[in-house]
This record gives structure tokens, C-alpha cells and sequence, in this order.
């Protein structure tokens, strides 16, 4: 099980890296934005390991509230896109 | 047993999150990228919340697992609905193979309206309703 673990974290880890090249490399604005929500998603599944991991059930409670924060957050990107924000991509 | 179904959910749930970022890396325009992150993301943490369910086996947790896949089940769909429309509006370009994009004959960027091609002079008419507030 310990392995199971430090290999779905390590996976992830890989996951976050590679969103991260996206995040830099992204060529408009909404590529980034994609980009910041899959790093929440991954945080979340990061989360959930780590609570297995420690066997700590209140990690849970930072799950919900990250989801929760991605969601507004795209929200208010994809508001700001649509406004004609200033932008400098 | 039971160790065993949590470790293949982990592990499923890693390899689909790991694919989600392959795919927002390599593929080639938003509306593809937007397509590998929204679904195999919300599938890969769905399985890590399962598994997380299965360690813990009491109700409160559960519960709050079950809650999380909801939430993200119900709201990865609306967000990636919602910068897709700002990314097609603010101009982000398809991809050169793209097949087919049925709102560019429609859409008119510069005045935002979004056309059927079947508007007469009939239906563009206001019919007011006795219900209507003003």
C-alpha cells in the first residue's frame, strides 16, 4: 500500500509538472486558465492521497474548499475574458 | 481484498490525471485541451474519492467523498462550458485540422449576434404578453 501511494503521488507530481510547462507555455490566456484549473483538480486527488496516507479524514474539508475556489475562479476568469478585461497574454 | 481495490483506484486514478496533463500539454488548441482536462481530470480525482471512501469506511467520510465527486461532477462541465465561450469569443484560434466549426457562418464577432438565417420581419417582431413585467 505504502508504494501504491508514493507511486499515484509521484504520478501526480508528474501530472502537476507537466500542466506547469502548459501554465508557462500557454499561448493565450484561456490556455492558462485551463491550465490553472486541471493544477486544482490535481491538488484535490493530491489531497485525497495524502489522507489516506496520514489517515487524517479532515484533509477531506480542503478538498471541498478547493473545488469549490477552481470553480469560482474560472467563473470569474471566463467573466473577465468575455468583459474585454485588459489583457497582456 | 479491500486493499487491494484501493490500490487500483489510486492508481487508475493517478494514471487518469497523468493523462489529463499529457493531453493539455501535446494536443493542440484550447477546445481540445479543455476536452482532455475537463473529463479524464474529474474521472481520475471521482476514482481517488472512491478509494479515499473505501479507506475510511464511516459516514461522515463517505458522505463528504461522495460530496466532492458530486461537486466536481456538476461543476467541471459548467466551467470548461464557460472559458470555452470566452476562449471562441476573445478569438483563440482552432486548430488547422479542425473539420468543422458550425457558429463561424453564424456568429458575427464584431456586433457579438448570433444568427439562425431564418429571421423574418415576422418573428424579429415583439409580441408582448399580458404576463410579461413591464
Amino acid at each position: 500500500m505504502d508504494a501504491v501511494i508514493k507511486l499515484s503521488l509521484a504520478l501526480m507530481g508528474l501530472a502537476l509538472c507537466l500542466a506547469f510547462v502548459r501554465l508557462i507555455k500557454g499561448p493565450s490566456l484561456p490556455d492558462r486558465v485551463v491550465a490553472l484549473e486541471l493544477f486544482s483538480t490535481l491538488i484535490v486527488g493530491i489531497i485525497g492521497v495524502i489522507s489516506i496516507h496520514t489517515d487524517v479524514a479532515s484533509f477531506l474539508d480542503v478538498t471541498i474548499v478547493m473545488a469549490l475556489m477552481a470553480f469560482l475562479a474560472a467563473i470569474g476568469f471566463a467573466r473577465f475574458l468575455e468583459r474585454g478585461g485588459p489583457r497582456d497574454d | 481484498m479491500i486493499e487491494v481495490i484501493k490500490g487500483t483506484l489510486l492508481l487508475s486514478g493517478a494514471v487518469f490525471m497523468l493523462l489529463a496533463a499529457v493531453g493539455v500539454l501535446r494536443l493542440p488548441d484550447l477546445l481540445t485541451r479543455m476536452h482532455a482536462t475537463t473529463k479524464a481530470a474529474a474521472l481520475g480525482v471521482s476514482l481517488v474519492m472512491v478509494a479515499v471512501a473505501l479507506h475510511f469506511a464511516e459516514v461522515a467520510v463517505v458522505a463528504r467523498a461522495f460530496g466532492v465527486i458530486v461537486f466536481i461532477l456538476m461543476t467541471a462541465p459548467v466551467a470548461a462550458h464557460v472559458i470555452g465561450r470566452a476562449g471562441y469569443f476573445v478569438g483563440s484560434r482552432l486548430w488547422s485540422g479542425t473539420v468543422k466549426d458550425e457558429l463561424r457562418p453564424n456568429y458575427d464577432p464584431l456586433t457579438h449576434e448570433l444568427k439562425s438565417g431564418l429571421e423574418t420581419e415576422a418573428n424579429a417582431r415583439r409580441r408582448p404578453r399580458e404576463d410579461d413585467p413591464d
